[in-house]
This record gives C-alpha cells, sequence and structure tokens, in this order.
C-alpha cells in the first residue's frame, strides 16, 4: 500500500540524503531529525520512509550496517556514499535551482498586481 | 551481482527488515510512553504512525527489486497447486484452449505456407509470370512468337523462359513409365534462380531447333530408376521410344511450383524463324521472367507494352490486346486464396471462442475464490499483487494449453496433408514450421493475458472488505454481467461460423444434385498412351486402340467400354473453335469455343450420353467415310439457333464435318461449370487419329473399382509397353472436382460443432453459477408457491434470452461474412434464409437443452433447506 506524501516528488529522497550526510543515522532517527528540522513542517507519513530508504540503499546511494545504538540494542545505520554524496549536490543543486525559478515568478507577478 | 546476492540472501534480508521495523515501533512506543501515553494506546499510535507494517515490509520488498522474481515464482508454485487440486476445471480450460490453439497452428501452417511466405527460390519476388490478356478479360498461354519478341528486345528482365507439359514415357530401365515433365527454353532454371546439383543446365546451344536431345531428371526419378548413380551424367535413356543424354540431376530440394509433379526436363527446341500460322502461334505456353534488380512490375508492364506495339507493326494477328504481368506467388495463389482466407477466419473465431469459454470458467472460479482473495488483500497483498497472482495461475492454464495445442496441431498437420485437396495445398506436404510455432507462442500469450486480465481485475476490484463477512451482491453482480456479455459474443460467433458450414452444405447438396449428363455409377476411367515411330501410322494407332476396347470389353463384369481423347470431370481441358461453313444467304458469325472430343465407337453408348436428334457416331465413320460430327445441345443452340444442325456443315479447327446428330449436354471441367459447347469426331477422322493419348471407360456391372486390375491386364495383352496412367472410377473424379469446397465444409462443419459445443457450454456454465448463487432467492419463491415449470421456466427463459440475443448479433455478423465465402458457394444466396432459420432454431434449441441442467438443479432446491443455510 503507497502512502501519500504531501512531498513534491523527490523531495523526500532529497531530505533524506541530507540527513543522513550529517552523520550515520538509524531510521527512527530520521524520521524524528525531519520533524525536528523542519518544526513539523514537514510530515513524513512513515509508510513511505522506509521504502524510500531501502530504494535508496539499493541504488547505490545509501550504504548500511548494523550498529549498537546508545540503549544497546542494535538498529541499521545509514551512511552516505560517495555516489549518494554526488546526487546530492546534483539534486540539491537542481532545487535550489527550482525554488528560485518559482520565486522569482510568483515575485514577477505580485509585482505585476501592484 | 547485488541483485543476485539479494535474491539468494532473500532470508536474511526479511530478518533484518522485521528487525529494522521492529526497532522503530520500539522506539516510537518508548518514547510515547515516557510522553505519559499508557502502553497499549502507545503502541496502537505507533502501528498506525507506520502505516500498517506488513503493507510497509512490502512496499521495502518491492523497492528491493528482486520482488516480482519471487513473487513470480510463488505465483507459479501456487498456480500449480490450486490447478492440481481441480482437476476438472484444469483439465476443461487446457483442452479448450488447446483445441482452438492446436486447430488454428495447424491450418496457420497450411496457409501461412501458401499465401505468406515467398516461393522457394532466391530473390523470389522478382519472379513474374506473363500471360496474354484476352478482350473479354480472361487471360490467355502464351505464344513462342511474343517470348522470342520479348527475349530480344525487353529492358527490364534479366531472363525470360517458356515451358509447356511433356510427358514422356520411359522405358528400357525396367517397366515403361509415364512420366510428368516439361519442355522449357533455355533460360527456365536460370529465372527460378536455381541449377542443377549434379551436371549441368540447358544452354542456348541445347534449345534451338533439330538440337540434341538431351534431359534433366529429378532427384527422385534418378534414385529410383539410376540408384542413384553419379555416372547417369553422359548415360542416353530412351523417352518416348527416342534416345537422351542425361545432362543434369536436379537438388533434393528443388520445389517446382509450375508444375509440382515434373520429374524431367527437356528443351524445347521451336523454331526461331517465327512463320504465320504456325505453332510458334499457338497459345499454350506458360511464361516465366526475373526481374532485373530494382525492377517493378509497372515499370515492366511499360516495356512489354512499348514491345507488344512495336511487334504489332510486323505481325498483324496472334498478338494480345496487351500482357498481363503478375508476381508469381500472387499468379500461384490467387485462385485459393478466398477459400484459404474463409478457413483460416473459421479458425481464428473458434480460437476466439475457445478463449472466451475459458475466461468464462475462470470468472467462475474467481466468484468462488472470492473469499480468499478477500483474506489475502487483508494480510497484505496489494491490488496489482492480486492481478499478479490471478495473471500468473492463468498464464499457467496457457502454457498448458498451448503446449498441448502445438502437439495436437504437429498431429493436425499430418492430418490436413492427407485430407486436404491438392489444388488447396498447391501440391505440398503441411508442417509446423518455426513461424507457425511463433503464431502459436503468440496466440497462447495472448489468449493468456487476455483471459488472465478479466479475471485478475474483477477478483482485485469490488469491496474486498465486505466479501471477507459475506459474499458481495454487488461484486458477484458485475461478473454475472460480464460472463453473460461473453456468452452472448460466444453465441454470436458459434452462429457466424454454423451459418457459413451450413451454407456450404447447401451449396455441396445443390451442386451434386446436378445431372453431369451422363450416368456416373459403375463407371472405371483410366488414360492410356501410345508412344513409339510405328504409331505414326494412323492405321495402326487405330487398330490398337479398337484392340483395346475389344479386349476389355472380354473382360468378365463388364458391360460397356469406349475410348474417348478428352474424358469428362478429369482436368481434360481441350477446346477449339467451331464455326459454321460459310453458305449462300448465310452470314459467318464468330467461332464458338467447344470442347472437342475424339472418340471411338461405343464412347457414348458407355457413359450414357442421351442422343437428342440425328444418330450417334459408330463403325461406318472410319477414316474414308465422309466426316461426321455430333454436337452438343448447347452449342445446337448458340450455333444453329432454331434451325436443325442436322445435315449442316462446320469446319472443327483445321477440318471440316457434316453435324449428323445432336448429343446431350456434359459437364466437362466441374459439376459447377455452365459452359457446354461440344463437339465430337470421329478419331480416325480426325487428323489421321492425331490423338495418341486415349482415355477408356468402362462400365461395370457390379463395383467398378474392382476391375482396374483385370481391365489393365486386358489393356497390357495387347501391348504391355504402353503405360496405363491416371486409374480412377468416375465417382471418385466426381466428389475431385468439388473438393476444395468439399473440404472447407469439412473444416468448417468441425468448427461449427466445436463451437457450438462450447457456446452451450457458456450458457451452461452461466446458468449453474446464477443457480448456485440464487438458490435463496429460487427457495424463496418456492416457499412462496411457485411451481416447478415457473421456476424451470425462470431459468431457460434466461438461457435463451442470452441465446436469441446472441444469435441476433450474430446473424448481422454471418451476414457481413457469408458473402466472404462468395466462390466457394454454389446456386445459394450468401443470405439463404432456410440456412439461417435452421442454424437459429438449431442453436436456441442446444442452449435451451444446456439450460435444463441448471434449471432442474433449481427445481430441485428445497426451501426448508435453503432458508436455513443462510
Amino acid at each position: 500500500m503507497k502512502a501519500r506524501s504531501d512531498l513534491p516528488q523527490g523531495a523526500l529522497d532529497l531530505l533524506i540524503l541530507k540527513i543522513v550526510a550529517l552523520g550515520a543515522i538509524h531510521g527512527y532517527g530520521i524520521a524524528q531529525r525531519l520533524q525536528q528540522v523542519s518544526h513539523d513542517v514537514v510530515q513524513v507519513p512513515q509508510g513511505s520512509l522506509y521504502p524510500a530508504l531501502h530504494r535508496l540503499e539499493n541504488r547505490g546511494f545509501l550504504a548500511a550496517d548494523w550498529q549498537d545504538t546508545e540503549t544497546g540494542r542494535e538498529a541499521k545505520f545509514y551512511r552516505l556514499t560517495r555516489k549518494g554524496r554526488a546526487q546530492f549536490d546534483a539534486e540539491a543543486a537542481s532545487w535550489q535551482r527550482l525554488t528560485e525559478a518559482v520565486g522569482l515568478v510568483l515575485r514577477l507577478s505580485t509585482g505585476g498586481a501592484e | 551481482m547485488r541483485w543476485l546476492q539479494r535474491l539468494l540472501n532473500r532470508n536474511r534480508l526479511e530478518e533484518q527488515l522485521d528487525e529494522e521495523l521492529r526497532f522503530h515501533i520500539d522506539r516510537h512506543v518508548a518514547e510515547l510512553i515516557a510522553g505519559g501515553v499508557p502502553p497499549t494506546e502507545a503502541r496502537r499510535r505507533a502501528r498506525l504512525a507506520i502505516g500498517g507494517p506488513e503493507q510497509v515490509k512490502e512496499s521495502c520488498r518491492d523497492a528491493r527489486g528482486t520482488l516480482w522474481l519471487e513473487n513470480l515464482w510463488h505465483d507459479f508454485r501456487y498456480g500449480l497447486r490450486t490447478l492440481g487440486q481441480r482437476r476438472i476445471f484444469t483439465s476443461a480450460a487446457v483442452l479448450t484452449l488447446a483445441l482452438g490453439i492446436g486447430a488454428s497452428t495447424a491450418i496457420f501452417s497450411a496457409v501461412n505456407r501458401i499465401l505468406i511466405e515467398s516461393l522457394p527460390y532466391p530473390d523470389s519476388r522478382r519472379i513474374v509470370a506473363i500471360w496474354d490478356a484476352r478482350a473479354d478479360g480472361k487471360r490467355n498461354f502464351g505464344t513462342f512468337a511474343a517470348f522470342r519478341g520479348i527475349q530480344d528486345r525487353n529492358q527490364t528482365l534479366e531472363a525470360i523462359a517458356v515451358t509447356r507439359p511433356w510427358q514422356p514415357t520411359l522405358t528400357g530401365n525396367g517397366e515403361a513409365e509415364r512420366l510428368e515433365g516439361q519442355s522449357v527454353s533455355a533460360d527456365y532454371l536460370r529465372v527460378l534462380g536455381v541449377a542443377p546439383v549434379l551436371g549441368r543446365d540447358f544452354t542456348s546451344d541445347d534449345d534451338r531447333l533439330n538440337g540434341p536431345r538431351v534431359a534433366i531428371l529429378s532427384t527422385s526419378v534418378w534414385r529410383q530408376r539410376f540408384a542413384g548413380d553419379p555416372a547417369v551424367i553422359g548415360r542416353q535413356i530412351l523417352l518416348d521410344n527416342a534416345s537422351y543424354t542425361v545432362i543434369g540431376v536436379m537438388p533434393p530440394t528443388f520445389e517446382n511450383v509450375v508444375a509440382r509433379e515434373a520429374e524431367v526436363w527437356r528443351p524445347l527446341q521451336y523454331d526461331p524463324a517465327i512463320r504465320p500460322n504456325s505453332r510458334e502461334w499457338g497459345h499454350h505456353l506458360r511464361t516465366l521472367a526475373r526481374l532485373r534488380p530494382g525492377q517493378t512490375l509497372a515499370r515492366t508492364g511499360e516495356d512489354l507494352e512499348g514491345i507488344r506495339r512495336a511487334l504489332s507493326q510486323t505481325y498483324s494477328s496472334g498478338l494480345p490486346p496487351r500482357f498481363q504481368v503478375l508476381r508469381l506467388q500472387d499468379d500461384l495463389t490467387s485462385a485459393i486464396k478466398p477459400s484459404l482466407i474463409a478457413v483460416l477466419g473459421a479458425v481464428l473465431l473458434v480460437l476466439a471462442i475457445a478463449c472466451v469459454n475459458v475466461t468464462n470458467l475462470m470468472l467462475a472460479r474467481g466468484s468462488q475464490r472470492k473469499g480468499e482473495f478477500a483474506m489475502r488483500a487483508a494480510l497484505g497483498a496489494g491490488r496489482m499483487r492480486l492481478i499478479r497472482q490471478v495473471l500468473a495461475e492463468n498464464l499457467l492454464v496457457a502454457l498448458l494449453g498451448g503446449a498441448v495445442g502445438i502437439a495436437s496441431a504437429l498431429a493436425g498437420v499430418r492430418i490436413l496433408s492427407v485430407v486436404a485437396p491438392r489444388v488447396l495445398l498447391l501440391g505440398g506436404a503441411v508442417q509446423v514450421d518455426s513461424t507457425a510455432l511463433v503464431f502459436a507462442i503468440g496466440a497462447t500469450g495472448i489468449a493468456g493475458l487476455l483471459f488472465g486480465f478479466v479475471p485478475a481485475w474483477h477478483i482485485s476490484g469490488g469491496d474486498l472488505l465486505a466479501s471477507i463477512h459475506q459474499r458481495s451482491r454487488s461484486a458477484i453482480g458485475s461478473h454475472q454481467r460480464t460472463r453473460r456479455v461473453l456468452v452472448v459474443a460466444e453465441v454470436a460467433m458459434a452462429l457466424v461460423l454454423l451459418v457459413s458450414a451450413g451454407l456450404l452444405l447447401r451449396s455441396l447438396q445443390r451442386l451434386f444434385a446436378i445431372d453431369p449428363g451422363f450416368d456416373s455409377s459403375h463407371l472405371l476411367t483410366m488414360q492410356v498412351q501410345l508412344s513409339g515411330r510405328r504409331f505414326n501410322q494412323p492405321e495402326l494407332t487405330n487398330q490398337f486402340f479398337t484392340q483395346v476396347a475389344e479386349a476389355v470389353r472380354h473382360v468378365p463384369g463388364v458391360k460397356a467400354a469406349g475410348l474417348t481423347s478428352q474424358l469428362p470431370l478429369s482436368g481434360d481441358v481441350d477446346e477449339y473453335g467451331v464455326q459454321l461453313e460459310p453458305v449462300p444467304g448465310r452470314t459467318t458469325k464468330g467461332g464458338y469455343s467447344s470442347y472437342r472430343y475424339a472418340i471411338m465407337p461405343g464412347y457414348l453408348e458407355t457413359l450414357g450420353i442421351t442422343l437428342r436428334r440425328g444418330r450417334l457416331l459408330d463403325a461406318r465413320d472410319t477414316a474414308s467415310a465422309p466426316p461426321s460430327a455430333l454436337v452438343s445441345e448447347s452449342l445446337a443452340r448458340s450455333a444453329f439457333g432454331g434451325q436443325d444442325p442436322v445435315g449442316q456443315r462446320i469446319r472443327v479447327g483445321p477440318a471440316s464435318f457434316t453435324v449428323v446428330g445432336v448429343v446431350g449436354d456434359v459437364k466437362q471441367t466441374s459439376l459447377a461449370a455452365s459452359q457446354a459447347e461440344a463437339v465430337y469426331v470421329p478419331s480416325e477422322q480426325w487428323l489421321a487419329f492425331a490423338d495418341h493419348t486415349m482415355s477408356l471407360v468402362v462400365r461395370a456391372h457390379g463395383d467398378a473399382a474392382k476391375l482396374a486390375a483385370p481391365v489393365k491386364r486386358a489393356v497390357s495383352s495387347v501391348d504391355a509397353n504402353q503405360p496405363i496412367v491416371r486409374v480412377a472410377t468416375m465417382d471418385s473424379l466426381l466428389a475431385q472436382t468439388a473438393s476444395e469446397r468439399r473440404f472447407a465444409l469439412i473444416l468448417f462443419e468441425a468448427f461449427a460443432v466445436a463451437a457450438l459445443m462450447l457456446a452451450a457450454i457458456g450458457v451452461y456454465g452461466v446458468l449453474a453459477g446464477n443457480v448456485a448463487e440464487r438458490t435463496r432467492e429460487i427457495g424463496i419463491r418456492a416457499a412462496l408457491g411457485a411451481t416447478r415449470a415457473d421456476i424451470l421456466a425462470v431459468v431457460i427463459r434466461q438461457g435463451v434470452t442470452l441465446a436469441g440475443i446472441g444469435a441476433a448479433i450474430g446473424v448481422g455478423g454471418a451476414a457481413a461474412v457469408s458473402r466472404l465465402l462468395g466462390g466457394l458457394l454454389f446456386g445459394i444466396s450468401p443470405l439463404d434464409p432456410i440456412t439461417f432459420a435452421v442454424v437459429i432454431a438449431l442453436l436456441v434449441t442446444v442452449t435451451a437443452v444446456a439450460s435444463w441442467i441448471p434449471a432442474w438443479r433449481a427445481v430441485r432446491v428445497d426451501p426448508s433447506i435453503t432458508l436455513r443455510a443462510e
């Protein structure tokens, strides 16, 4: 069953890559971090988080290994690979360009109304 | 390969996935509890937040990229198990499908070879046939004069050749044997693009007037008569008592599509100096040519037209109004194309009906499995996953059906090769080749997807949750609707086939009701051919044939015997122009194309051809007597109008005769033929007994076939060196003239019966399912006082309604399709109301009978039990 995400297509992958880029982290951590950092604006349905993680891992952008957590229980930690880094840079740049462009257009239309 | 690793590490990956999600939920729960949420509520919220652990797992597996393969494997294993559990269902579906695929593959193999595949020659698209077009739209054989003109002047042809049949008798090396052969101009084999495997091809040096007697043999003659000895090259053989030098042997694979039976070839050796009114102007040659690379039919046509105009400057007559150029492939297949396409269409209908029927079976089973699928959906299977599962199961049925189908096609083509008339298959054997296999596999795949998707869609649709609790009314309703639509389609297609079969049956009845003009029963026929130079004396020829007739008349069981140059319904066609001799006061109109029979005394009496006026030909009409002839009623009517032909003078080709009698019309080429202008002349009076090939007709007291051996012995007793060929009873010749129609009828009948049965099964299936689902309703009706007759009527009416709607649609389809049968029909309209009425009645009756069983089951519903059951 596919949960619907409020994020635009591809945005979830970008956010995951960013968070993982800050250091090895497990799935639950990513979910929490997403919520905190975005001040609860970004609500990631957890049902789509894990499929996204597995997809990124399969495509070689993320690597995973099992490490002990602070509670002593083992968890699956994700790291960014070199390929993932390059992917993130490319995606982030394209995202920037897009948002800037969209912003420009929006300002333009506001200016025109004045 | 990481992909493969993932597949192999499946179990470990599953454990890790489990652990990862459990970790997530546990942490979430722990955090919620720390935040003051009670443990049970915390656990519920955590599971809700992640959105159902099983569904998430399935999505993760999907992301892994190997899921489809694992699932495929699972689906097939599961499918095999479920199919194994339901043997009756499985075998019904597989056999139905096998019938459709087997029959269509077998027919496709036959049709493909003739209509689609190219001829077995290199660059065969460049080989064309050239005919002389006639003013009346028909076409004529080519002339040597035109051939020479084209050969010398054309710009567009690589090679051109002419050929005529030649039937030499091979002697001096075992039993005398008449061979089929061809006299060919030098480039014949080069036009086809084949060369002898042993020895050499003909050259222009061989093909000249009074050139060397040389011959090329087929592999089979070479093997049978010369033990496959390579030293045969250069050897002398006796053909028609003349010595020929063997110069070549054709490859065993050589298929001679123009004359498939030909076993020996010699150069034509006509006189290149074209004289007026010589045989070089006779229309008796088949002309073949090979286009130069890059040339088109249109450009060649223009080229030939230019040549024709140029030639007409020199020659005043003999050239056609134009030449007709067409690809050899089209030339060979144009006559049989409609029959083959009709048969192919019919078998594809059977395939479609089979698919529809299997789809119906699948749907019926699907509704029984509603609960199972609802349960699987609840356990985390996605909609696509369920569709894939059903598809896999149904593809499995398709694969089994396809395998059995191909196996039966292999057997089917053997039967086809035997029962199909030679004209229809162009004389070759049918084989399931790679193209046909591709067709079969393609048909299997398409069928599988077709009847996979419909049930898959139905099973995965509808309110699955509701199905867990009870059978969903709405879902069942849509099931039933689809199945009804399918049954209607089935009935409609079956009706099209039944009407076609009915029309063919009535055509054949009409055809055999036609009087051939003679009594065909108890008649034995055979051809006796004279060869050898001594028979250049007409007295010896006459003596031989007279003795043959006398010897045969003495065979016990023989009632009468006679000889003719041309035998009705045997494939012989010998036509001459008949003209009235000019007399004062009457202008001569053009000639009447008539069949010419050179006969010996006793022939007309043996066949039972009726005398209408005057007298028959008899022993009086010797070589020295005044030339006398008989005309057929048709010729008398068209040539003499109301006048009495007896006593009138006519010209038949080069000779003049006095008409002494009128006889009844005889069917010469086939029962369906209408042309019956004919002239009978005494053999002795025809160009000094020029016919050296005569057909013997023998009327027997009893079984004609049993006389074959003693009659042959009697002929051989006169001269053992003269071969006897074409031994057949007249009844079998008669049947052969209708062989194409009869074959089409047999196939259509078989297909129609299969279609009718499948349609009946379809109706039965829908009604049985319907009755099972409506048990409760029927119980209530019975409880409320409905009689058995009421309930019977309800169910049967449903079946007959379905059949009626199907029949109505089918009538429209049949009316559109039956026109395509056109050429196969005889003496009957494609919209023959009797055929349509009988077929509709048959179809409705059969469906009513098929409805009876479920109706009877409905009647036996015990209200007290059904009402308590739910």
